[in-house]
């Protein structure tokens, strides 16, 4: 029988988005049974647009930064979008696929992605801003795959 | 070495030099052999680890100016 993988996706910004994606596809790609349930922000990682994805070098202090910046100056209007933009670059220099690739690799090899229901309830989400493929669930669901798992993990 | 169809890889980082692996094996027959071309220094442990937990023989791999070539025959 197949050896099985899940993750608990809980995060929203760019830098924590790509270890589900990454895991997952390279789980599928050795033969795993993967799972991905998406809780709290890591729901916006389900929608079909992306570009609410983003980093910001605030409250981020490992974040490497070609110029050492005060806090005072990430706070500024636009410095999010600026630092999302030179991820991106960065990522794509180095043949980093992007998010939208690798949750397509994902599905391509039938990792099946999870959605928590509540957090959808709860912050009032419209479930056609998510991609298909995406079955919704609560954390028995979860517990359902994950209980008999290899891997699990939490991000 | 002889070989059945090949994979260009280069420049591309992890986890997309296994993942396209994976996806040019599952086109082959049983007893072919993939050449892989990457850049990436990690895939050098990484399709050593895919070939192991896949079953899929890593018949050889190599350093030719700066890329990593290996052979992986489908199990």
């Amino acid at each position: 029988m197949a050896k099985k993988m899940a993750i608990i996706a809980t995060k929203g910004t760019l830098d924590m988005a790509y270890p589900p994606f990454i895991l997952g596809s390279t789980a599928a790609a050795l033969g795993y049974d993967v799972q991905i349930f998406f809780t709290f922000y890591g729901l916006q990682l389900l929608k079909k647009d992306l570009s609410d994805v983003k980093i910001s070098p605030l409250a981020n202090p490992a974040m490497p930064m070609p110029i050492p910046m005060p806090v005072m100056v990430q706070m500024l209007p636009g410095m999010e979008s600026m630092a999302t933009m030179m991820m991106k670059q960065k990522l794509a220099k180095h043949g980093v696929a992007s998010l939208e690739e690798l949750r397509d690799l994902c599905l391509e090899a039938d990792v099946k992605f999870v959605a928590c229901q509540m957090t959808v309830d709860l912050f009032e989400m419209d479930k056609s801003d998510f991609i298909d493929n995406v079955e919704y669930g609560g954390a028995a669901t979860f517990m359902n795959f994950a209980g008999d798992t290899d891997i699990c993990l939490f991000v | 070495m002889n070989f059945d169809q090949e994979l260009n890889a280069r420049g591309l980082s992890c986890p997309l030099p296994i993942v396209k692996t994976k996806k040019a094996l599952s086109g082959m027959t049983s007893g072919q052999v993939l050449k892989v071309v990457s850049t990436d220094t990690g895939s050098v442990k990484d399709m050593a680890a895919f070939a192991e937990q896949t079953g899929n023989p890593l018949l050889s791999q190599e350093e030719v100016g700066g890329e990593f070539v290996f052979y992986i025959k489908k199990s």
